[in-house]
């Protein structure tokens, strides 16, 4: 059939170009929070109210978090119950968590380094920026239903989570989730739905709306983590890599929500994609006065990515090797150890030495990697290596439905939310591959119902279409044993005889001898006297992670993911050397996709990643006012990439298949970010002559170290 | 003039229908449309004129419909997303993977549509003139100047 690796159009395509689609924020009702019926009177009524706050001192940055002394901002952290299994806090402290990883002998590795580099780094806390603002509706019926309606990547937690906070049983919630104008974490974790929840009950029950402005969006709810680093790089004399000592502070804001995941996460990924046997790693996730943090594209992998390939580029330097050449030699590979020492195979990690020629056939990466091209005007190029495995539960689920209609076709249901990727078309490839038959010919639910939809953990991670895609796969194969069964009744056979192909059941031996679905699908009724058999086909497949555990709480020791995605990436830039303004001219990812689903769909989500890691890495960031505040919180003021500052795009891919993935494919939807803003440093580092190390990077920073350099 | 105290009825062309909506003064063209006739398409990103994605067309013009009070829009005929039917705009963005979450799509389309109405030869400058008007956090922006390019191919 052929159907996986082949670029088929999205399934909601036609709805998205024609103003069909509906999103959550479509669908009409009254307004609260200040609970009132239209939006107008709720304002009127909110300026009625008058809040006095008495200003407390600022934390304002993890440093100052950690300091002896520092404001406590939860004085009672001792006191909350504990829900997550393997997250620390320290009670009389802002520590929310502290990973540590211990691998090999430090001293060891010092001894065996000729050479030695060090840098520390800063990224500021940012937005998700998804264009649809978080909103939500609630009602409770008079039989105590609470229905939900919301712009979630989480459907089935917010179930979960309510459930939990207000005493309910997870059954009486129903929550519906149409298309998501956009993601990327944000709209993982449950924040809105409390509060409107509150509300409605609040009115006996009535519909209540509750949606972010934009400002709101940007100010209230959670944002992206930021982060201060050191790092030390040791190696020898011939570039290979002996020991790496890492130390993060991560500002997960007020709450702690997946901060601390994500500290782990950069912990037991810091090291980037390279083989080093000594590693140590403090990661340590504090509160600050801050926004709180949650989950954002990468998942803290974008910056570990930026501290580690910053300090390869200097080791580079100090070696006098191509940034090439150094990442080369110490590309990870079968049979070396991760930093938490899961044994790397070829499966596991795929092929990151492949990665690196496939690019540097792109870029070239070992030569002119800075020309003067004329007076003001210099050309340079930077690179950086990503990887990424999900740092997902150890019990995570999903799952998938099957139904027939009486005409052949599928209905695939299952719990994914469409956030933008395409991933419930690359769904329905997959399933289209294994029942062998016409893609057209499967109908994907697009809105996700908690009541009808298996569970799907969340769509995050990269890993939906690993995990249902593995569960579609499950489904198909029973459902194709329901078919084989009814066909070989039919056919006098014995089901081991039977393919199924083309919305029929048909013998091996002669293809011409077959039963078509809509003859069975529903039961199959005998000519003549109309007593059928059978019944109606339903496909289920379920999937849950397989084989992780926790970090150890004292070496990291442990496996947080079911298998890492690799790549490396490239930027080129265009420095004004009088105005220090840039211009962004090409970008390239080449990434070890396992297997490619669509084509079309895999280039587009790599290159909208890169397009949001340039951003990142050019203007991104949060501006505070003395009160605490942030003070760009409209789109403004806060700055995104514009059309036309993009650059040219060149986006490949490896695929060296994951034998866990469903016909090998890694996931993927968040890895085209990781590696921008850390190339795009590395390329402007080499056309200033500065140490970038921290982002934004803007002509204004540039400007500044420049200045300051001179005097 | 009209004259608008507390809530009145006016009527407005959209898509070609003569349409009777009920607003108070300060209601924003895009506020109309999504909640009194249910014409969802253009999207409230911002609200505040900085993000494209409630651009509807007022005259063939883009407009971005958020700074727009509806009783302006008296007398003008606006179109939106709803009102284009298999515009070779549409199929563009289709084809050439112009969207991902699609929430920025309706507004791109509207700007696109009028680009090739009034700039059909535009070249890469006027294009991204008009288009830095919209943001995408989605796409590269690459995908969508290809369906852009597509659309104004076929027009020159
Ligand atoms: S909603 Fe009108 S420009 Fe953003
Ligand atoms: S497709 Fe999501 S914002 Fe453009």
């Amino acid at each position: 059939m052929k159907i996986v690796g082949k670029t088929v159009p999205r399934k909601e395509g036609l709805d998205k170009v024609t103003g069909a689609a509906k999103y959550n924020d479509d669908i009409r009702e009254p307004v609260a929070i200040v609970v009132a019926d239209t939006e107008y009177q709720a304002q009127q009524a909110a300026y009625l109210i008058n809040v006095e706050y008495e200003p407390l001192p600022v934390v304002r940055t993890p440093s100052q978090a950690i300091e002896e002394g520092a404001p406590l901002i939860h004085e009672n952290l001792g006191h909350y119950g504990k829900e997550i299994d393997d997250v620390y806090p320290v009670p009389g402290t802002n520590i929310a968590d502290h990973t540590k990883i211990r691998k090999g002998n430090m001293d060891k590795g010092w001894e065996e380094s000729d050479v030695v580099v060090e840098g520390e780094y800063f990224m500021p806390k940012s937005d998700h920026i998804a264009m649809e603002t978080r909103n939500v509706r609630v009602k409770i019926d008079p039989t105590g239903k609470v229905r939900v309606y919301s712009s979630t990547q989480s459907p089935h937690a917010i179930k979960a989570e309510l459930a939990l906070a207000f005493n309910l049983d997870e059954g009486d919630i129903i929550v519906t989730a149409p298309l998501v104008g956009g993601g990327f974490g944000g709209k993982a974790p449950v924040n809105l739905e409390f509060i409107a929840y509150i509300a409605s009950r609040a009115v006996g029950g009535r519909l209540v709306r509750l949606a972010n402005t934009r400002e709101e969006d940007i100010a209230t709810s959670p944002t992206k983590i930021g982060i201060e680093a050191k790092i030390k790089l040791g190696a020898t004399k011939d570039g290979i890599l002996k020991a790496a000592e890492l130390r993060y502070l991560v500002d997960a804001g007020a709450y702690s929500d997946t901060a601390p995941r994500m500290a782990k996460t950069m912990a037991s990924n810091g090291t980037g994609p390279y083989n080093i046997e000594n590693v140590w790693c403090d990661s340590i996730c504090l509160y600050t006065n801050n926004t709180y943090s949650t989950s954002f594209r990468g998942f803290g992998n974008i910056a570990h990515t930026f501290c580690m390939e910053r300090t390869l580029d200097k080791l580079a330097k100090a070696l006098n090797m191509s940034p090439f050449e150094l990442r080369l030699k110490n590309a990870i590979g079968p049979g070396h150890t991760s930093a938490t020492q899961v044994k790397i195979t070829r499966s596991s990690v795929g092929d990151l030495e492949k990665c690196l020629h496939r690019l540097n056939e792109l870029i070239d990466m070992e030569r002119s990697l800075r020309v003067e091209e004329a007076k003001d005007k210099i050309i340079a190029k930077g690179m950086s290596c990503f990887w990424k495995t999900s740092a997902s539960n150890t019990d995570a689920i999903s799952g998938a439905i099957l139904t027939f209609n009486k005409d052949g076709s599928i209905n695939l249901i299952c719990g994914v939310m469409e956030i933008g990727s395409g991933v419930k078309t690359g769904l329905a490839q997959i399933l289209a591959e294994r029942m062998n038959m016409e893609v057209d010919k499967i109908h994907v639910q697009m809105e996700v119902n908690t009541e009808s939809s298996p569970k799907h953990w969340k769509t995050v991670a990269s890993m939906s279409t690993f995990m249902a895609g593995r569960a579609v796969l499950a489904a198909a194969d029973d459902a194709i044993r329901q078919l084989k069964d009814i066909g070989a009744m039919v056919m006098r056979v014995d089901p081991s005889q039977l393919e199924v192909g083309g919305q029929k059941v048909y013998m091996k031996s002669d293809p011409d001898n077959y039963v078509q679905f809509k003859d069975i699908v529903h039961g199959f009724k005998h000519q003549g006297g109309g007593n059928a058999v059978g019944g109606q086909i339903i496909g289920k497949g379920t999937y849950i992670m397989e084989n992780l555990t926790i970090l150890d709480l004292d070496t990291g020791k442990g496996r947080m993911g079911p298998a890492w995605t690799v790549g490396v990436q490239a930027v080129e830039v265009e420095y004004n050397t009088k105005e220090h303004t840039y211009k962004l001219l090409k970008a390239a990812t080449v990434l070890d996709a396992g297997r490619v689903i669509n084509p079309q769909a895999a280039k587009g989500v790599v290159m909208g990643g890169m397009s949001m890691g340039l951003s990142l890495g050019s203007r991104e960031a949060f501006i505070y006012g003395r009160d605490g505040g942030i003070l760009n919180s409209s789109l403004r003021t806060y700055k995104v990439m514009r059309f036309g500052e993009h650059p040219d795009y060149l986006v490949e891919f490896i695929e060296t298949p994951a034998q866990n993935g469903p016909y090998g494919a890694r996931g993927f939807g968040e890895h085209g970010i990781l590696g921008m803003p850390a190339a795009l440093a590395n390329a402007l580092s080499r056309a200033t002559g500065l140490e970038l190390d921290q982002v934004p990077i803007n002509p204004e920073l540039i400007w500044k170290m420049k200045t300051e350099a001179l005097s | 003039m009209i004259q608008i105290r507390d809530i009145s009825t006016i009527e407005l062309d959209i898509n070609g229908e003569k349409r009777k909506v009920t607003v108070r003064a300060a209601d924003t063209l895009l506020h109309t449309l999504r909640e009194q006739l249910g014409l969802t398409g253009a999207k409230a990103g911002c609200e505040n004129g900085d993000c494209g994605a409630c651009t509807v067309l007022v005259d063939g013009w883009p407009i971005k419909s958020c700074l727009m009070l509806a009783v302006e829009a008296v007398g003008h005929s606006v179109t939106t997303i709803e009102g284009l039917k298999n515009a070779p705009t549409q199929k563009a963005f289709f084809e050439n993977w112009g969207f991902q979450c699609g929430y920025c799509t309706s507004g791109f389309i509207m700007n696109c549509h009028a680009l090739a109405t009034i700039h059909p030869g535009a070249d890469d400058d006027t294009i991204a003139d008009w288009l830095q008007s919209n943001i995408c956090r989605c796409t590269s922006y690459e995908e969508i100047a290809n369906a852009v390019k597509q659309v104004l191919k076929k027009d020159i």
